[in-house]
């Protein structure tokens, strides 16, 4: 699923250079699958067909028709453009000259309000700003005590008031109990409520009148639908946000939501939640979404995670291996456990672009590597960092101590040596491979 | 009380059948044919409704059918009646798509699991469930297996008393195994009719917290065969297509037996039902259209096909 389009571009445009010439034409059909990339992704229909449009002129005016290679330069294309209309990088919370800064929370049900409310608590303590949480959800049964509960375990008091209070009241009292303790940032965080629901929308507009927030976040689910179009308008429209907050962004959706969003709103996304914990809040980064909407797989959060894994000493030190080409199945020992730690394997593949085309119809087969890491664990020390000295005995030895036959040893002492010398020619040829870490995923 | 509770189901799903209804009825005006624009955009319209590409295609697809075998009359009615029957087909459910909640429960307790992604709407759904079953006089006990987010066991606290049920639970932080398996101890002790199992939000991709959820499943069979005797799992109306990959990773975990699907009340169409329904063999059986305690249905395939496009 992830590199289906690169793939199909690539299809296509071989195709084409069959016949030797490419048309217009040739370019509606190519972009006729990005369209149903971005639809898969949840781009609502409208704004995926006014994007489609662009691109299009885009493409036209740059001659993609002549390049050499039209599939990339098409994709690059597509993918800038995205990265454009997700905004440019990311943009940092306004504080306000005179401080408390204000910053409301709205959005629906169940999008992840409250645990944002107090992963910016979290973040702007940890910056030396004091901040003030108030909990303004009087509706969701014990949203008061959720909050609460955040509040206490990040040390970060709460402003409440007692069952039945009127939030658009707590909101005012709660700014005024920040200017009074002198905190240096107030967060509301309001109920979830429908966009058509217009008791409570007109609830937000009070709360906006009373508090005269210096950010307006709209905190919207990643996994949402066509809907998030219709329910950002709305709340657009009579908040006029500041900003947005994706949550849920660990989960695998696509999060076409977020070109919606963007594209209705105008407004930037600046954070994104990225798990249960109070730490996992980061900032947005435009070009990781494109890709991921694109689903063209992930190398940054490969890379990341890979890190995560290996601790940092240990991949430099890989580096320098895989650069000076003395690398030996110890090496390769260790890395196939550091890879296996960093998640299933057919995920961690799709994270990688290109990676799609070659695995396709090859199932990515967990047992093979556990063959792979019996045969090592079997070799003595010295063959495994001397691979030179394995012949027949040897390797009849291995076969039997593995569990597996001679052709099995035999296969991987040759792709073995294969991946030394693709090592070789890699290190000296200069450049962004140097930064390539995980040969193995690779 | 009952009426005013329909009349909320109606409203809800009329603000959806407005949407659609004035789509299609722009696409195709009184007295036009349909021609190949017409169709994509059609198209266009029941993704916007989140069925997904696949699905809607494929409903175009027989339009395209009938359209060429002279089978389609003009103008939108006959158009949206070709939809409805469609979607009517796709989502109707068998037997099994029933949630017995009343009469005879096939178990006692009755276990119902109740699973899904973060803030779907699980602990609600399980307070509605538990009225609708005590309103049915019905013993109902509540198992709070989500032990990890703060507040989770208060807010559960409430939704039990406003339905007239026993709570269990434990310490936040305690092995949700462990209270569920105590749950139906309990229950089973107080001669309790149906235990609702409310579990902690979790992301599918998150494969020691599908983990978890395994381990509850077992501990619940190790008391009780037959138990879970229903895993449902709550999906929120406004999501897109991450749904089928969520139906898909539950059901690999805990053998779900059915759906519930919230949020219906809102601007969200709903309309990954359909997408669920074409690609799994397993029934859509609540739906959620509101933040009260009465606001939980059976799903009726015909009246959402009808909501959608009936004129
Ligand atoms: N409008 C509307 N809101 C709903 C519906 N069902 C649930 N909600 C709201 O959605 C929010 C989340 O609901 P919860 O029941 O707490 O969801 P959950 O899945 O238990 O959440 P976690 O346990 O945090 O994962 C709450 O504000 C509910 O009031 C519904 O059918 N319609
Ligand atoms: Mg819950």
């Amino acid at each position: 699923m992830f590199n289906r389009l690169s793939e199909r571009f690539d299809d296509i445009f071989r195709s084409l250079r069959g016949q030797g010439r490419i048309t217009e034409r040739n370019i509606d059909e190519t972009l006729r699958e990005v369209r149903r990339s971005l639809l898969e992704a949840d781009v609502n229909f409208k704004v995926a067909k006014g994007f489609i449009l662009r691109v299009k002129e885009q493409a036209l005016g740059q001659d993609v028709l002549k390049s050499l290679t039209p599939g990339q330069q098409l994709v690059k294309i597509v993918h800038d453009e995205l990265v454009g209309l997700l905004g440019g990088s990311n943009s940092p919370l306004k504080l306000a000259d005179l401080p408390p800064t204000v910053i409301m929370l709205v959005g629906l049900q169940g999008c992840g309000k409250t645990t944002i409310a107090a992963k910016l608590a979290s973040q702007f303590k940890e910056k030396g700003r004091p901040p003030l949480l108030v909990a303004a959800d009087m509706y969701r049964p014990a949203a008061v005590e959720q909050l609460q509960t955040l509040g206490t375990s990040i040390e970060v008091p709460v402003f409440s008031q007692p069952a039945g209070s009127d939030p658009v009241e707590i909101c005012r009292l709660g700014v005024d109990e920040a200017r009074k303790t002198n905190r240096s940032v107030v967060i509301l965080d309001t109920a979830g409520r429908l966009s058509i629901d217009e008791e409570m929308m007109h609830e937000l507009d009070r709360i906006l009148q009373a508090t005269s927030p210096h950010e307006i976040l709209f905190v919207a689910d990643c996994m949402q639908g066509q809907d998030a179009v219709e329910t950002a308008g709305r709340f657009y429209e009579r908040l006029a946000f500041s900003g947005c907050v994706l949550t849920k962004f660990d989960s695998d959706a696509r999060g076409g939501a977020a070109l919606s969003i963007r594209e209705v709103t105008g407004q930037p996304i600046k954070f994104v939640g990225t798990g249960e914990k109070v730490g996992d809040l980061e900032p947005f980064h435009p070009d990781r979404m494109a890709s991921r909407i694109l689903g063209m797989g992930d190398i940054l959060s490969l890379v990341e995670r890979a890190e995560q894994v290996i601790e940092r000493d240990k991949a430099q030190e890989m580096e320098e291996k895989l650069r000076t080409a003395s690398f030996t199945f110890e090496d390769f020992l260790d890395q196939l456990q550091a890879v296996r730690r960093m998640g299933p394997l057919e995920q961690l593949m799709g994270m990688i672009p290109g990676a799609g085309k070659a695995m396709k119809g090859m199932q990515v087969d967990e047992g093979a590597f556990s063959q792979v890491e019996a045969i090592i664990r079997s070799m003595t020390r010295q063959e495994r960092v001397q691979p030179k000295i394995l012949n027949g005995s040897r390797r009849k030895r291995i076969a039997r101590g593995s569990g597996t036959s001679v052709q099995d040893v035999n296969q991987l002492v040759k792709q073995f040596q294969m991946m030394q010398k693709m090592m070789k020619q890699m290190s000296r040829s200069k450049g962004g491979r140097k930064k390539m870490k995980m040969p193995f995923a690779g | 009380m009952l009426s005013k509770f329909f009349d909320k189901v109606k409203e809800g799903l009329s603000r959806t059948r407005a949407a659609m209804t004035e789509t299609i009825a722009a696409i195709v005006p009184i007295g036009t044919r349909l021609d190949d624009d017409a169709i994509d955009d059609i198209e266009a319209a029941l993704i916007g409704a989140d069925m997904g590409l696949e699905t809607s295609t494929e409903i175009v697809d027989e339009l395209r059918k009938r359209l060429r075998s002279e089978q389609l009359e003009d103008g939108p009615a006959g158009v949206m009646r070709v939809l409805e029957e469609q979607v009517a087909a796709m989502v109707a459910l068998g037997e099994e798509g029933v949630l017995p909640l009343e009469g005879v429960l096939p178990g006692k307790p009755y276990v119902v699991l109740i699973v899904g992604v973060n803030g779907a709407g699980k602990t609600t759904t399980a307070g509605k469930l538990a009225k609708r079953y005590t309103d049915a006089g019905k013993k109902v006990v509540i198992a709070a297996c989500d032990t990890f987010r703060a507040a989770a066991i208060p807010q559960l606290e409430i939704w039990a008393e406003r339905a007239g049920a026993d709570i269990v639970r434990a310490q936040h932080g305690a092995d949700p195994a462990a209270v569920a398996f105590d749950a139906l101890e309990a229950a089973k002790a107080r001669g309790a009719d149906v235990l609702l199992v409310d579990t902690a939000g979790r992301l599918h991709n998150k494969v020691n917290l599908m983990e978890e959820l395994k381990k509850i499943r077992r501990s619940l069979a190790k008391h009780d065969l037959g138990a879970p005797h229903e895993t449902l799992l709550v999906l929120d109306g406004t999501s897109g297509q991450n749904a089928l990959i969520q139906a898909r990773e539950f059901n690999q975990a805990t053998e779900l037996t059915g759906f519930a699907l919230t949020k219906l009340d809102g601007t969200a169409k709903g309309g990954i039902v359909v997408a669920l329904r074409r690609e799994m063999d397993l029934p859509v059986k609540l739906i959620g259209v509101g933040e009260g305690v009465d606001d939980l249905q059976p799903f009726d395939g015909a009246a959402f096909a009808k909501a959608l496009f009936a004129e």
